[in-house]
């Protein structure tokens, strides 16, 4: 797994509750058996249904942080859901909660999901709808989320998780160890 | 300490705990099917490592085969392909693959426990979230993404918090054709999709006890809907019947010794749980759905929800949902034109559905402008409605009886709903495009969609 590094890049603002899996990559691309090419088929049903969907926008193209509300990841157990995300550029995401099958698929990756209150993530989503958009710079070492004005805003995170994303390690490293023979 | 059925069975899986980590969590069994596994025998290949408890698996083939009569040629290439690597992948490790015409090929949460291999006090995963259903016999199972599987086939185990634990407890008595469909629906519609995030439910009440397995696989089935880790009915005399001389369950002397242990697997008095739910069932009506996902659901008689009529943060989802279901807030869901209806699914694939199915159609045409599906959830459910004659009550009211599958559930292979259509049906999820891209759905139990089918609109009793 790639190491985890401090990230700086526009936010891609997604403003809905409960966005499930088959949202991020519906069935008809899971045919695959690699883990590979599922990026462009990220969202694919939103990006069809309506040209302004914010993955239509060539200003997020490059984008590696998405901002989104209440449990994020919802329905199937699909993986590929943090593939396409992944591979789409997206690194981060940050949002008010996310559901538990999503939250352990995105930590075996290396995708790192930050929780914070309605509040905070209410104001990220305000700021986003300004002319030149939000940018924020997420260091997971020091827990904390800045901004180009020189905010700075906690997140809790697990230790655990912290070690292993920041250093790369994988929980199959982990369990082969911890039930060798 | 007195503790819940939850805790139990969790704290018998601990293998190892070291302080800020998380748990060494031991899996009892693993279901696999064509769809999450490829990856996760990469990685083992990657690693060369082997697959360590190959007694604890079973494989087959559910999401993305056909399930025409011809379905043993697979037209779409990558479905092929894949449905080709399970097949390599199972021979190679040796799991044992449960594979057409085997006689028990079927949707995994369907075969798991016709086979017996989902047995009380195991713990069970599968790389679907579906894997709830098997907590109909008492069993902690759960969904886990391909990385996780990859850990269990190399290690047997997982790595997991402990999760919370919550007791929904039916009350009431419930009225002459209200199914565990509806019971489950009403839960979600009140509790919300994200209302059993970071728990397991245990479902309790005199209504749960007197459910059949195939009912309260369909509870336990939907517990991901509302977010819930897992859900799980304590095992009973129904359970055991259920179970004895299947396949895979004991024999013998080891039968009467495992039922005894799995006696001992109830919730001890004074037990008591992180949140606890009462639900008064009585007065309750067929479900629902109206919008794109499961908690957008209400009775056959009740109107679609206004915006105003729902909590600030529900109607964003309220509005997309009005907009993609093409319905307007305040118009009855009752005579809704449909044009699909489904009756299939780990949900509701199995013989009590598909009887429940077939009383309603029996002596009656489907709708000319309606195509019903009906699909068996395994090979054994399809070769026991046969012997029922039930395909004749199918074939006779114009559905079209298929080969066992996921089908139209998620529409991975070419049963799909067209863009625009509205159809009802049996399964869990009503996202948005889940049975074809553009498609409308509402869900509802096995009775409601054969009555909507021959009405042609959405309806619970054949009038
Ligand atoms: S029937 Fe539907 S929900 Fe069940 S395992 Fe198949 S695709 Fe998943």
């Amino acid at each position: 797994m790639k190491k985890f590094q401090i990230i700086t890049s526009r936010v891609i603002p997604l403003p809905m509750k409960d966005v499930d899996t088959d949202m991020i990559i519906p069935a008809q691309y899971l045919t695959q058996t690699n883990k590979e090419g599922y990026g462009e088929a990220l969202f694919s049903g939103l990006k069809k249904q309506n040209a302004n969907f914010v993955f239509n926008q060539p200003q997020y193209r490059e984008a590696k942080i998405l901002l989104s509300e209440s449990n994020f990841g919802c329905g199937s157990s699909r993986e590929h859901a943090v593939w396409a995300l992944m591979q789409a550029g997206i690194e981060v995401i940050i949002a008010e909660s996310y559901s538990d099958i999503f939250f352990n698929n995105a930590a075996k990756n290396g995708l790192l999901l930050i929780s914070m209150h309605k509040a905070a993530i209410d104001a990220f989503f305000k700021e986003t709808e300004k002319k030149e958009g939000l940018i924020l710079t997420v260091d997971l070492e020091q827990q904390n989320i800045r901004t180009l004005a020189g905010d700075s805003f906690h997140f809790a995170y697990d230790d655990f998780r912290k070690t292993c994303l920041l250093n790369g390690y994988e929980d199959m490293d982990y369990l082969l160890d911890a039930t060798k023979q | 300490m007195p503790k819940n059925i939850i805790e139990k069975i969790w704290n018998a899986h601990v293998v190892s705990e070291r302080e800020g980590h998380p748990q060494v969590f031991s899996i009892d069994k693993m279901l696999l099917h064509e769809v999450t596994s490829a990856q996760a025998f990469d990685e083992l290949r990657k690693r060369n490592l082997k697959v360590r408890y190959p007694e604890r698996l079973i494989a087959t083939l559910d999401h993305s085969i056909p399930t025409s009569q011809s379905r043993s040629v697979i037209n779409d290439l990558q479905a092929r392909h894949q449905v080709e690597t399970l097949r390599q992948n199972a021979e190679e490790f040796g799991v044992t693959l449960y594979d057409f015409d085997s006689g028990y090929q079927g949707i995994v949460h369907v075969i798991g426990p016709e086979l017996g291999f989902t047995l009380p006090g195991t713990t069970i995963v599968c790389g679907d979230s579906h894997t709830s259903t098997h907590g109909a016999f008492g069993a902690l199972a759960f969904g886990v993404g391909t990385s996780e599987v990859g850990h269990v086939l190399a290690t047997g185990c997982i790595l997991q918090y402990k999760p919370k634990t919550m007791r929904v407890n039916f009350t009431g008595q419930i009225k002459q054709n209200i199914t565990a469909k509806d019971i489950i629906m009403k839960l979600i519609s009140m509790i919300g999709i994200g209302g059993g995030k970071g728990y397991i439910i245990e479902y309790t009440g005199e209504v749960i006890r007197n459910l059949s397995m195939e009912a309260r696989m369909t509870l336990c089935n939907m517990s991901i809907e509302c977010g819930a880790r897992a859900g799980l009915v304590a095992p009973d005399q129904i359970t055991y019947d259920y179970l004895k001389e299947r396949p895979y369950a004991p024999k013998g002397d080891a039968w009467s010794q495992a039922v005894e242990a799995w006696e001992q697997l109830k919730s001890d008095l004074n037990c008591v749980y992180d949140q606890e739910i009462d639900i008064d069932i009585s007065e309750l009506t067929p479900m629902v759905s109206w919008g794109i996902n499961p908690e957008q659901a209400i009775g056959i008689e009740d109107t679609i929800p206004r915006l105003e009529e729902l909590p600030q943060t529900h109607q964003g989802m309220a509005k997309q949902a009005y907009e993609y279901t093409k319905l307007q807030p305040g118009e009855a869901i009752k005579g809704k034109k449909i044009e699909w209806a489904f009756i299939g699914s780990c949900t509701n694939g199995r013989i009590e559905d598909l009887r429940a199915a077939a009383e309603v159609l029996k002596g009656h045409k489907i709708a000319k402008h309606v195509t019903l599906y009906v699909v068996p959830g395994s090979e054994k459910v399809l070769a026991q409605a046969k012997a029922e004659g039930l395909d004749k009550i199918f074939e006779a009211a114009g559905a079209d009886f298929r080969m066992p599958g996921c089908s139209m559930c998620l529409a991975m292979n070419e049963d799909k709903v067209p863009p625009g259509a509205r159809c009802i049906s049996t399964s869990n999820r009503n996202f948005m495009g889940r049975q074809g891209p553009g498609s409308i759905t509402h869900l509802a139990s096995p009775r409601t969609v054969a009555a909507s089918a021959v009405a042609g609109y959405i309806t619970s009793e054949v009038v």
